[in-house]
């Protein structure tokens, strides 16, 4: 007697529980909960698999390292017969002076002591050095060059403004974003690819652009495009400019970029402040090349190429180029965000319109209830009295699942849908077996409530062992799974535990509490 | 109401022979068909490639949509009616995924328009690299491998309560993976391999009750998988998640036929196998069809109505489910018999 007032106090508990939860998901406000998430296949939105080419960045740190040994090597006056990047991620450095050797040993040993020397051979008198970066400080490059990514894609993401954005780290070099609700996807990938790589870059003025498009391009220089289109008719013009190689300045001085309208033409550009280190060297470019042409690049695409008219102190600059008001905005937010440390490439795609999420939960919603349904109507026909307990306990299960799913947090997907309606036909299984059984045992002439206990004791094993199975298939796919699969799995998860709940221990009280508490003589079933 | 009634009698056991038959030739059509159609046809989830499904705001012909197209890095593409005929709703598949498609959704959007003079709207767009598939593949394969590895191991302690011989299985599976894999033996030959070993280990310890339940399963996974194949329908995660439930379910299904059978054997032990194993089955039949009743209900109110992104995630479950009971009643009980010469 007083062990089953103790089973209805615990039933009750996990009921409320479970209301608790799931009533902000109906009537959000009522208490601060959050409502049950739902996938992007439900609600429409992007799924991004990006990967990061670290590669790159352990190409650009020694390209750097390169740019800063030529430069130490000019103060130092020591001749090289060339520094050279080869195998994409090695320096050769070839020598040709006995004396200048030691010199250059003795740079390497103060100066570069993180580098390895991967080969050192003499041929014809000249000394070559082959250099390249030790593999842990490699490893160590790549993984923070995702890390980086990471952080620089959530900022972008954070000013597109996107409620809710998901964005982790996928195995090694990977990046999963999930964002949604989005609606202009094609604006948000472009937004979240660009390298955006600005760098100001002096125009090659003394020598001939029409050669180097001929093929005598001159060392040190390099053409790149100026791409404008025109609003009108949409004619997309290329003007090709001979622009030096060394990058002046990058866009890693910036503190801060904003979309400003010229009062002039009334036309939007980005204006562009740099910190204090990236002032004084904007400060000194200018200064010395006045009545000179200054690239501003982004990601090798000239966006425009001002002549300087005098010395720019202050630190502030203008980007200009025919821009739309949404094409300068977004420009800002890549530049305010930084620069991705490599470039990152789509692996997988996927966007769901948000109408059609709407019809997914209307047509899951719909064989939901008709499943649902069928299976109430069947078990009451078929076990009378009994099947209404099995009836009720089925709707409960529903409300578990659903209290789970929000109680955890997890998501539902179409797929999960699915396995909802799922576990509402496999959930009366437990109830049909311990029903069968104590059919089995009232033809045996027991009476009700020995039927009844002997049918729970003896399905109960029965029906862990069953269900355990289901579990173990559950659980390997929420392991593996991923978006709408691992959805899946997590209902059938919280379906197989709900319905352990309660068929043996909900059905079973409410059967206890009228043989036992009402004296109940007769059993329909 | 009751469908069957209680002392029913029917001989299961005796048309083993026959079921045997039938089971043997639904394996080898399905395999045949494997071998035939060269593996299932892997969805764009598999193989990589790019999906998009768009729906007209009138009808158009199908005819217009391919010459919208055309030009395209699109043309060599599948062009295939979704879901109902008044939905206006179509499936464009191909197996490129070039960067160069970047604002595909855009693209396809105007020359649809264009070409049938209808708008039309990007429902959905799914685009994965081929190296994703490949990954996927691979996972999709383990989680194959863990279940049956877990399962396995659950039901050889579970049913023949020798925990420390069900540990030695898992190492023995485990470790001849982990050598093959030193091989570089590619992932389908490895789960093969993980497969005979176990039914070696099983037939070796005589885990009757465990050789039971994997041959059961590996029945009904061939089968489905090979129904799916002469269908040609496309083999995606969805199926995976599907299978896997059927696992799940067969599983369930022999567990409750092999919970009686070993309830019976104490019971009655005077009597031969073959009847214990007959009276079990027939024991549970009244819960097996009712089980199977229901929740084919639901899946095949799921089938029904669920819509057409469901669909073959659906019609994998009737399939399984309908397997399934088949196989717990007619192909893992009788499968307990085969050490019945050998014991007397």
């Amino acid at each position: 007697m007083k062990n089953l007032s103790w089973r209805l106090i615990v039933i009750a508990a996990v009921i409320v529980t479970a209301v608790i939860y799931v009533i902000p998901t109906f009537q959000p406000g009522v208490w601060p909960h959050k409502k049950i998430n739902l996938g992007l296949d439900l609600q429409g939105g992007m799924h991004l698999v990006l990967e990061v080419d670290a590669d790159k960045a352990v190409e650009n740190t020694i390209e750097r390292v390169a740019q800063e040994m030529r430069q130490l090597l000019k103060k130092e006056h020591i001749r090289t017969l060339g520094i050279e990047r080869v195998e994409t991620v090695k320096l050769a450095v070839k020598l040709a002076k006995d004396d200048d050797n030691q010199r250059f040993d003795d740079l390497l040993d103060e100066e570069f002591r993180d580098l390895r020397i991967a080969d050192r051979t003499v041929k014809n008198g000249v000394l070559e050095i082959v250099l390249d970066l030790p593999d842990t400080e490699a490893d160590h490059i790549r993984k923070l060059a995702v890390d980086q990514a990471l952080e620089t894609i959530r900022n972008r993401i954070d000013q597109f403004g996107v409620s809710e954005p998901d964005i982790r780290i996928q195995g090694e070099r990977r990046i999963l974003i999930q964002l949604p609700g989005i609606k202009d996807t094609q604006r948000a990938k472009e937004l979240i690819g660009k390298t955006a790589l600005l760098e100001f870059k002096l125009i090659d003025e003394d020598h001939d652009l029409q050669a180097a498009i001929g093929g005598n391009v001159p060392a040190g220089s390099e053409i790149l495009y100026e791409t404008k289109e025109d609003p009108v008719t949409r004619r997309v013009q290329k003007t090709p400019l001979l622009v030096k190689k060394r990058t002046s300045l990058t866009g890693a001085y910036l503190t801060d970029a904003r979309v400003q309208i010229d009062s002039q033409y009334n036309e939007p550009y980005v204006s562009i402040t740099f910190d204090r280190k990236g002032s004084r060297l904007f400060e000194r470019i200018t200064a010395d090349n006045v009545k000179k042409r200054l690239a501003i690049v982004l990601d090798d695409n000239v966006y425009s190429a001002p002549v300087i008219q005098e010395k720019i102190a202050g630190g502030e600059a203008r980007i200009t180029g025919n821009f739309t008001t949404e094409d300068a905005r977004d420009l800002a937010i890549v530049l305010r965000a930084g620069a991705l440390p490599a470039p990152v490439r789509i692996l997988e795609e996927r966007t769901v319109g948000p109408s059609l999420g709407t019809d997914s939960i209307r047509m899951g919603l719909l064989s939901m209830c008709v499943g649902g349904l069928l299976v109430i109507l069947f078990m009451a026909i078929y076990y009378k009295g009994s099947g209404v307990v099995a009836d009720f306990a089925l709707t409960l299960n529903i409300l578990l699942i659903a209290g789970g799913l929000a109680g955890f947090g997890a998501t539902l997907t179409l797929p999960g849908i699915a396995g909802i309606i799922l576990t509402i036909g496999m959930a009366v299984d437990a109830n049909v077996l311990i029903f069968e059984r104590i059919r089995e045992e009232m033809d045996l002439g027991k009476t009700p409530r020995a039927a009844v206990d002997a049918g729970y004791d003896r399905a109960t094993l029965t029906i862990m062992d069953a269900n355990v199975t289901t579990l173990i298939a559950a659980l390997v796919l929420f392991q593996f799974g991923t978006g709408p699969v691992k959805g899946f799995a997590v209902t059938l998860s919280l379906g197989v535990v709900a319905s352990l709940f309660t068929a043996l221990v909900l059905t079973r009280a409410i059967f206890d509490y009228f043989l036992i508490s009402r004296k109940v003589r007769t059993i329909s079933i | 109401m009751q469908f069957i009634k209680p002392g029913i009698n029917i001989d299961f056991i005796g048309k083993r022979k026959i079921a045997f038959v039938i089971s043997l030739a639904m394996i080898l059509v399905s395999i045949g068909t494997l071998i035939v159609n060269k593996g299932p046809r892997y969805g764009i989830d598999f193989a990589g490639g790019t999906l998009v499904q768009v729906k007209f705001d009138a009808p158009v012909t199908m005819n217009r949509i391919k010459a919208g197209l055309q030009n395209m890095e699109l043309a060599a593409s599948a062009v295939q009616q979704f879901g109902q005929a008044e939905d206006n709703e179509y499936l464009i598949r191909t197996d490129a995924t070039t960067p160069a498609m970047q604002d595909l959704s855009e693209k396809i959007e105007h020359r649809l328009k264009e070409a049938t003079g209808v708008a039309v709207e990007i429902r959905r767009m799914e685009m994965v690299g081929p190296q994703v598939g490949e990954d996927l593949r691979e996972k999709a394969l383990f989680a194959m491998f863990y279940a049956l590895l877990f399962i396995t191991v659950y039901i050889s302690g579970r049913f023949e309560l020798k925990w420390a011989k069900s540990g030695v299985v898992a190492v023995a599976i485990m470790g001849a993976v982990y050598i093959l894999s030193l091989f570089n033996v590619s992932i389908p030959f490895l789960m093969l391999a993980a497969l005979i070993v176990s039914l070696a280990i099983f037939w070796f310890f005589e885990f009757k009750y465990a050789m039971g339940a994997i041959v059961a399963i590996i029945h009904d996974v061939t089968i489905t998988v090979g129904i799916f194949s002469i269908f040609d329908k496309e083999f995606t995660l969805p199926i995976v998640a599907a299978l896997l439930t059927i696992i799940g379910y067969s599983l369930n299904d022999t567990i409750i036929v092999f919970d009686r059978i070993r309830e019976n054997l104490r019971k009655y032990h005077k009597e031969p196998l073959t009847t214990i194993v007959n009276k079990s089955i027939n024991e549970t039949l009244s819960r097996t069809i009712l089980t199977s009743l229901t929740t084919l209900a639901v899946v095949v109110a799921l089938f029904v109505l669920g819509g057409g992104i469901i669909h073959s995630f659906s019609f994998a479950l009737l399939i399984g489910i309908l397997i399934g009971t088949y196989s717990s009643v007619y192909v893992a009980s009788p499968i307990l018999l085969a050490w019945q010469p050998r014991r007397k």
